[in-house]
């Protein structure tokens, strides 16, 4: 296991080089001059000079990415030009709503998709795995932003069950109470696409397994059938659903900026959007790396854990 | 889910697939004829404001679908912007299967060193979830459908590049290739003329799933308000303006999501079916 780790950890460096690098072109791809174009058609030209200084874009480009990387790596992303605060408390502040909204999301997807395709597979073609089946369908071909408007409408505007937007309410109690009531829709807006994919790869994954001999031997000994599927079809199915669960983890916190905008939800993509409608690139920038960072560390916590449920995979 | 893993209506197994796949292809006649048709078709000038008949309901005299927010007749914007999404999705798809076959075609063959720059560059692509790398490079670039076009499509193509880079390795080593080489056929010759045939089954099937996709992807940067700029109609951006009214007229919100819906779900339904023609084994799998 520890060859596999240092082995996994190697090859993360040329990936978060790359990532970087794609970063800090984030701000040089723009056509022109960015300091011209974050201060826009008003600015004067000592202002420009000035910005161009403090960015450093008046230095040849490997130069400031290696100035950029050096800043990067003590923690340092710049400082917004909209809020004239530094970037990386802002994002750090704002990525603990996206995070609570991503797990939420996670977790319901991961319950309500195992839950579903576990029911799916036990009883094929009955009511409930005809409605996932249909679930799956819809799943794949549905804009989330527009699922997040149609439950909008349902349950705030029709209903009027659940606040609209927002993380808290403008005069509520505040607290935890408040929170879950406004986290119940984008959290399920997001997590709905993920659920059916989930929910797809659990009941073939179970369809599979429950056909095997060691199934079969656990039914001639009299087992119940909810034994067998829970603890003997179950526990083998999860492997490869784990897989799919951190794969899914990544989407959702890409999904999750679409989200945040429909209802408002103060995360981190609603900063990076505010961001680049302001041209305000360093907060861009700094956005984008914590999302990404997040993302790959991520990818790699669902590979070691692969590996350490499937002992193969780490003597390949 | 990339589309390559997610073949959503494989499941329908039980549904009659011919009558599925007949009505998807109704579906997507129906868009892809209003989208072609649409400046010969009698609808009003989608871009026509009248303030005094906004936000009419459906059903409206003279407003089939009604209004939206500054009085512009729905229908005439939704048959538009079927032209943008349904060109944005097609275009994007094209641009990221020919990046992506060029570039997986040339690592497959000659592996080494061409190899493993092109698999690093997908590596780092695939390092980002794949909107945020969308809205980074539009970021760079600035908003506009044109700059939401290229981040999109340069974001899709590593997952054609991973495909044919795979099928490529192991086409290279069959004997129809070896014949080739031996009887003196340049890399050329190979590539073109021996294996490029060979991938195309299942870069169409892959395109075909994509487009979908690419719909989809489009019209949530355009939704973002960093792709299709006012006043032009796209479903996204449509849907984007249409929030804010969204409590006093959910028609605006709902309709141009709902065409979306049915039309990314309609090419995913035929996608499959394309898929079952072109490999015959999943017939039966």
């Amino acid at each position: 296991m520890g060859r596999y780790l240092l082995r996994r950890l190697l090859l993360l460096v040329p990936v978060l080089l790359g990532v970087s690098v794609v970063v800090f072109l984030v701000l040089h791809l723009a056509p022109g001059d960015p300091a011209e174009i974050m201060l826009g058609s008003q600015a004067t030209q000592e202002d420009v000079t000035r910005l161009r200084a403090d960015l450093g874009l008046d230095e040849p480009l490997p130069l400031q990415y290696a100035r950029w990387m050096a800043h990067v790596l003590q923690g340092d992303l710049g400082r917004s030009i909209r809020m004239r605060q530094p970037v990386l408390g802002e994002v750090l502040i704002r990525f603990r709503a996206t995070l609570i909204l991503t797990a939420t999301a996670l977790l319901l997807s991961s319950v309500g998709g195992i839950a579903l395709g576990v029911l799916s597979a036990a009883r094929p073609r009955s009511a409930v795995d005809q409605l996932s089946t249909l679930g799956s369908i819809f799943g794949a071909s549905m804009p989330s932003f527009w699922l997040g408007l149609v439950l909008m409408v349902c349950f705030s505007l029709w209903l009027g069950w659940l606040p609209a937007s927002g993380m808290y309410g403008a005069h509520g109690p505040g607290g935890l109470a408040d929170l879950l009531s406004h986290l119940v829709l984008p959290a399920v807006t997001l997590a709905a696409a993920s659920t059916t994919i989930i929910a797809r790869l659990t009941r073939s994954t179970m369809l599979d397994i429950l056909r095997q001999d060691f199934v079969r031997t656990a039914r001639a000994k009299g087992l119940v059938e909810r034994g067998v599927v829970l603890r003997h079809a179950l526990r083998n199915a999860l492997i490869p659903t784990v897989t799919v669960v951190g794969v899914q983890a990544g989407y959702l916190l890409g999904g999750a900026i679409l989200t945040e905008t429909v209802f408002a939800w103060p995360g981190v993509g609603t900063l990076m959007l505010q961001g680049i409608l302001a041209r305000d690139f360093p907060l861009v920038q700094g956005c984008v790396l914590v999302i990404a960072l997040v993302f790959v560390l991520f990818n790699l916590a669902v590979d070691l854990l692969y590996a350490f449920l499937d002992p193969r995979i780490r003597y390949e | 889910m990339s589309p390559l893993l997610l073949r959503p209506s494989r499941a329908l197994r039980r549904i009659p697939r011919q009558q599925l796949a007949l009505a998807a292809g109704l579906v997507m006649t129906v868009a892809v004829g209003a989208a072609l048709l649409a400046p010969w078709l009698p609808i009003l000038d989608p871009d026509v404001v009248d303030t005094p008949s906004r936000l009419r309901p459906p059903g409206s005299p003279g407003h089939l679908l009604g209004t939206d927010e500054f009085g512009r007749d729905m229908l005439a914007r939704l048959v538009w912007g079927a032209r943008v999404s349904l060109l944005a999705g097609l275009a994007t798809a094209s641009a990221s299967m020919l990046i992506g076959v060029l570039l997986g075609l040339h690592a497959g063959y000659w592996g080494g060193r061409v190899d493993t720059v092109v698999m690093r560059l997908t590596d780092i692509l695939m390092a980002f979830p794949y909107i945020l790398l969308a809205i980074a490079i539009v970021a760079g670039l600035g908003p506009g459908l044109t700059n939401a076009m290229v981040a999109i499509a340069i974001v899709g193509f590593p997952l054609y590049a991973r495909l044919v880079r795979g099928l490529v390795l192991s086409l290279r080593e069959r004997e129809f290739v070896e014949a080739a080489r031996a009887l003196g056929s340049s890399d050329r010759v190979i590539l073109r003329r021996h294996l490029l045939p060979h991938l195309l089954a299942p870069v169409v099937v892959a395109w075909s799933l994509d487009v979908g996709a690419k719909i989809l992807a489009t019209a949530g940067l355009s939704f973002l308000g960093l792709g299709t700029q006012p006043p032009t109609a796209d479903w996204g951006s449509m849907l984007a303006t249409a929030r804010t009214f969204v409590i006093l007229r959910p028609h605006v919100a709902l309709l141009p999501g709902l065409a979306i819906f049915l039309v990314v779900l309609s090419l995913n339904i035929l996608g499959d079916a394309l898929q079952d023609m072109l490999d015959p084994r999943l017939r039966h799998g």
